[in-house]
């Protein structure tokens, strides 16, 4: 088994505008479900918080790694740091990677998570516990959004 | 006996995810771990055959299989046999499949809002 979480899609799009959905805080914040304070920078952590109902309290605490553009963005973050009265600044990060390729009109997208063999057990079993059903909502709020 | 061979001799680790990735991080523990994954119970002395290694490099490399909950052993006479442990492994799974299933929301968010606009 890898410790590592690796997705991909292909997009309709050509690469820059799917670049700037990723790279614009507030095009990533639109489809990620977060209201972020400033544009992303390499090497300065990037601060807001989600902006689904029930769960406003949570940050969003990443810092940018890399913008290579158009192909490559990276940040390193706390996964389901999702408890308002825990310090989670100490724990060690996972690592997010994007990789954007153009062809035939379309984009392929393709992220990697690593780094889960630092995480802190406790927290893993947390997170496996409280974001199943966050997420799934999350995702209904966002394609109402988009659709509307 | 010490806490931390009470600990390998219970081959739990109370759900410490962290020291199963770290655990099968290594390929060498992967290569052993995938051996006993038929469920087939197997002695130190087979297993370091199979592997072309000595016995306390495999028995060294079984302990943190065990530590991390993923292999057992039993003594079966004078010789300690080593089998697959599924559980820990399972749970580990959970959550990559969980964290994984979170990516593939992400993305499908992705694609709906860029193919979605006009601009």
């Amino acid at each position: 088994m890898s410790n590592t979480i690796e997705k991909s899609i292909e997009i309709k799009a050509p690469r820059a505008r799917v670049w700037r959905a990723l790279t614009s805080h507030t095009e990533f914040g639109t489809w990620f479900g977060l209201a972020i304070d400033a544009p992303f920078e390499v090497g300065k952590v990037s601060t807001g918080k989600i902006t689904i109902e029930g769960f406003t309290h949570v940050p969003w605490h990443s810092t940018i790694k890399a913008m290579e553009e158009p192909a490559y963005f990276a940040y390193t973050w706390h996964p389901y740091a999702v408890d308002p009265d825990v310090d989670y600044s100490g724990e060690p990060e996972t690592l997010v990677e994007f990789w954007l390729e153009e062809g035939d009109g379309q984009t392929s997208v393709r992220v990697r998570e690593t780094g889960f063999d630092n995480l802190p057990a406790h927290r893993v079993a947390e997170a496996l516990r409280a974001n199943t059903h966050g997420w799934a909502s999350q995702l209904e709020n966002i394609k109402k959004h988009v659709e509307n | 006996m010490s806490k931390t061979e009470n600990n390998q001799a219970n081959g739990k680790n109370d759900g410490d995810f962290s020291v199963i990735f770290a655990a099968l991080g290594d390929s060498t523990r992967l290569a052993l771990f995938d051996r006993l994954s038929d469920g087939k119970p197997r002695s130190i002395s087979v297993l370091s055959d199979d592997a072309d290694m000595t016995r306390q490099a495999v028995t060294k490399h079984l302990r943190v299989l065990e530590a991390a909950g993923l292999v057992q052993n039993h003594r079966m006479g004078r010789e300690s046999h080593y089998a697959f442990c599924p559980d820990q492994l399972k749970q580990a799974r959970a959550y990559l499949d969980h964290v994984a299933g979170r990516w593939d929301s992400a993305l499908m968010r992705l694609k709906t809002f860029v193919e979605g606009d006009d601009g």
